[in-house]
């Protein structure tokens, strides 16, 4: 009877919970840290069981108060909600295990209750839009997701304020594009059950409201997932905010947002739609290309490590939108392989970020010096981080990188083949940078202080935060090498099916 | 922030209407499947008859009547009510959220019993609304600091 | 001309609103401005939803009657009632806009508690320093 359940249990643990840890933390800020984890670890259970059920059963419907669609808010879950609801629950467990030494040190000890609660809220939004089937309940899930990240990154450091107010502009344009587009879609077709709409639509495909709605949804999506040129909110928020908030956005919301734009060009608005009657694939295909070469040039000059991964993540989103733009099979499988290759590696790399701000107190790559010495297990995380970034095998991010290749050779687009693999280099030069600072002796030239000291004492930070850290460092290892069991058992159904005709 | 004001036409006017603001507001709770309505409304009123205290009268009156800490556990409160009918709903083997089930608990049949469940979350959504309006407005008149705002009323009030 | 902008006035309002909105939110430099703005933003769209459910002559969708017994004896025109989906829709958006206000308006508190003034490009050469 439960395991029937766990649609709905996924996202109603972190809400009721997040409202007990809010009321919980007014008495004693110490019984906050074990209901979050209870919270993610339901979730996390939920999650495992849901995708073990839907590869043995299939797709799972589930009427949220017994009304059957269209009239009342379906669940449907098949194998792309699985794979990203899963995702999206094992970095939130794990960020949740990082933030608590993290979160003492940076945050005022009164706020802390209240982060936690808003940390719940986030995620409780960011997995309601992953199960949900229908078009109105994204929006208010979305819109729920967005304020809790409005709210996190604001009481982060000096420039958190005016980063967080930008976001809130930006976001709300994005939410409101969105609701006029499910308006527009409504009033042509009557409904707003996405599987429905997806039956509806095909009569309607010469009229202008529905090209006004595409148009306007896309437009809303592609702003919450910050694709070039519309980003310009995301390095702000991702640097300024507190180092587990960063972790914990950074790796999820961009993503969730590319599973909503998958949604909706590909299983409500049917293939062919988007890429014959508008171009759609073809517009998303150029900015992918810019968005990979501007965010790559853009990281090389920074000198703050999460700015720099900020920027890091625009071209990523290239990366993904590319493989979505490729729309055959091979690049749909790059572009979903490599949004779990994101999240690992992305997620890393903003916690190690957090680990060193913890120890060091600044995030200034230039005075990295000796930090291999000082904190070698970080560090190692660090480079397997960036080996993965760049594409070396055995990691995740070489099988997903050889399959967007593969798919931009099928489509005979060679600018894409050019685009990737220029930006690979791209991505060496600046992460290779960092590790040439924190690992190699200064030549004399740069040696200000006098010659290194005789022996730099181990520094590590604490097991709660190294534990996440290595989690996500051998998590990359681990999903490189079976990847291919990944491919076959999960992103191979989460295709629409027309994709896999061809080749 | 908010003096004390003396003026004895408008504190007597506002005493006599913030009980009868409050009373319409859970009328139109009451009464939100019939007419314009529901649990967002109501408590929109509700917390209108709090914030014309606090213009009318002091801050203090209001600090004394409506406290941090009884903020943060009517906000609570509310959420506990809807989410838990719709938990109540799932152990009795229904969706989440499928009131009909609730008849098994109730004496009445079950599209009554998604009546009944109707009306117990609309009560749920006006007392975190009515919690988080007030919430919101007296976070945005002291600036967040609560305490300090209240210590310098009186401050203010023995120097006149 | 003419039939088209008085039959569909509804659209044109919600455009002018909509534009109004925008501009405001991207031109001007008073951080309170771009709030108001991105609040007539999202007015406009709640109006626009809750036009397109009306229906000239329509009546409120309600049975009146208990349940059971008594509404088999009132026969239901389906037509004749104005739609009430899109107030349901809107009544959300009312509170998400509602929650935005309140979010924005205490960060800009924040904000002219640290900085000392709400307008941008002050702001900007603060954090520039």
């Amino acid at each position: 009877m439960i395991l029937e359940q766990f649609p709905a249990i996924i996202v109603v643990a972190p809400l009721i919970l997040s409202f007990v840890v809010n009321f919980v933390g007014w008495r004693n800020k110490g019984f906050c840290f074990p209901f979050v984890i209870i919270a993610l670890s339901v979730s996390l259970v939920s999650a495992i069981g849901i995708l073990y059920a839907v590869i043995k059963h299939g797709t799972i419907y589930y009427h949220l108060g017994g009304w059957n669609p269209p009239w009342g808010i379906e669940y449907v879950i098949d194998h792309l909600n699985a794979y990203v609801a899963l995702i999206v629950t094992v970095i939130a467990f794990v960020v949740a295990i990082y933030s608590k030494r993290s979160i003492e040190q940076e945050i005022p000890g009164d706020r802390i209750p209240q982060l936690y609660a808003l940390l719940l809220l986030n995620v409780t939004g960011l997995l309601g839009i992953t199960v949900t089937g229908d078009l109105f309940n994204l929006y208010v899930l979305l819109e729920i997701a967005s304020f809790s990240a409005y709210a996190l990154i604001a009481i982060g450091e000096k420039g958190a304020l005016i980063a967080s107010f930008r976001y809130i502009v930006m976001g709300t344009i994005g939410a409101c594009f969105y609701l006029i587009g499910v308006g527009f879609v409504y009033i042509m077709t009557g409904s707003l059950n996405m599987t429905d709409v997806g039956q509806l639509l095909p009569d309607l495909y010469y009229s202008k409201a529905i090209l006004m709605a595409f148009t306007f949804l896309t437009i809303g999506v592609v702003i919450k997932m910050a694709l070039f040129p519309l980003h310009a909110w995301l390095p702000d928020a991702y640097t300024h905010a507190p180092s587990a908030v960063s972790a914990l956005i950074a790796p999820t919301m961009t993503k969730v947002g590319c599973y909503v734009l998958i949604r909706i060009i590909f299983f409500v608005f049917k293939p062919h739609y988007s890429i014959e009657i508008m171009p759609l694939t073809t517009i998303l295909g150029w900015l992918a290309i810019i968005a990979m070469i501007v965010g790559s040039i853009y990281a090389i000059a920074q000198h703050d490590l999460k700015r720099m991964l900020a920027y890091s993540t625009v071209a990523q989103i290239g990366y993904i939108v590319m493989g979505i733009a490729l729309a055959n099979k091979a690049g749909l499988t790059g572009a979903l392989l490599h949004i779990l290759n994101e999240a690992f590696t992305k997620g890393c790399l903003f916690l190690v970020a957090g680990a060193i701000m913890y120890k060091m107190g600044m995030r200034d790559i230039y005075q990295f010096r000796y930090l291999f010495e000082k904190m070698p297990l970080t560090m190692i995380a660090f480079v397997i981080a960036a080996f993965s970034m760049v594409g070396i095998p055995p990691t995740c991010g070489f099988f997903s990188k050889l399959y967007l290749l593969l798919g931009a050779i099928d489509a005979r687009h060679w600018i894409f083949v050019a685009t990737l693999l220029i930006s690979v280099v791209l991505n060496v030069v600046y992460f290779f940078n960092v590790i040439r600072h924190a690992y190699f002796k200064p030549s004399e030239a740069y040696a200000h202080d006098g010659g290194r000291p005789e022996k730099i004492a181990v520094d590590e930070v604490p097991l709660s935060m190294l534990a996440p850290i290595w989690f996500t460092a051998i998590g990359i290892l681990i999903t490189g090498i079976f990847s291919g069991k990944i491919v076959s058992t999960v992103i191979q159904f989460a295709i629409p099916k027309c994709f896999l005709g061809g080749g | 922030m908010i003096r004390e004001h003396e003026d004895i036409v408008i504190q007597t006017v506002c005493r006599f209407f913030i009980p009868f603001m409050q009373a319409y507001g859970l009328y139109v709770l009451a009464h939100g499947h019939g007419s314009p309505g529901g649990g967002f409304q109501g408590g929109c009123i509700l917390a209108a008859s709090f914030i014309l205290m606090t213009i009318s009268y002091d801050l203090k009156e209001v600090k004394r009547r409506f406290s941090e800490k009884l903020n943060v556990l009517f906000c609570s409160l509310g959420v506990f009510i809807y989410a838990g009918t719709g938990l109540v709903c799932l152990l009795l083997g229904g969706n989440f959220l499928n009131y009909g089930k609730l008849s098994k608990i109730l004496p009445t049949d079950p599209v009554m019993a998604r009546y009944y469940g109707m009306a117990a979350i609309e009560t749920g959504v006006q007392i975190t609304v009515m919690a988080i309006m007030v919430s919101i407005f007296l976070n945005l008149v002291t600036a967040g600091k609560h305490e300090e705002t209240v210590e310098e009323e009186d401050a203010g009030d023995n120097s006149k | 001309m003419l039939e088209i902008i008085v039959s569909k006035y509804n659209y044109w309002i919600f455009v002018f609103l909509l534009i109004i909105g925008l501009y405001s939110m991207m031109t001007k430099n008073n951080l309170m401005k771009k709030l108001i703005g991105m609040n007539i933003f999202q007015w406009a769209i709640i109006l626009y939803f809750i036009s397109i459910g009306a229906k000239r002559g329509g009546s409120v969708p309600i049975i009146p009657g208990g349940h059971g017994h008594g509404v088999q004896k009132i026969v239901v025109h389906a037509t004749g009632y104005v739609n009430p989906l899109p107030h349901v829709l809107m009544l959300t958006a009312i509170v998400v806009g509602v929650a935005t206000t309140g979010i924005a308006l205490a960060i800009l508190v924040r904000i002219y508690n640290s900085y000392g003034t709400l307008e941008e490009d002050e702001i900007m050469k603060e954090l520039g320093k």
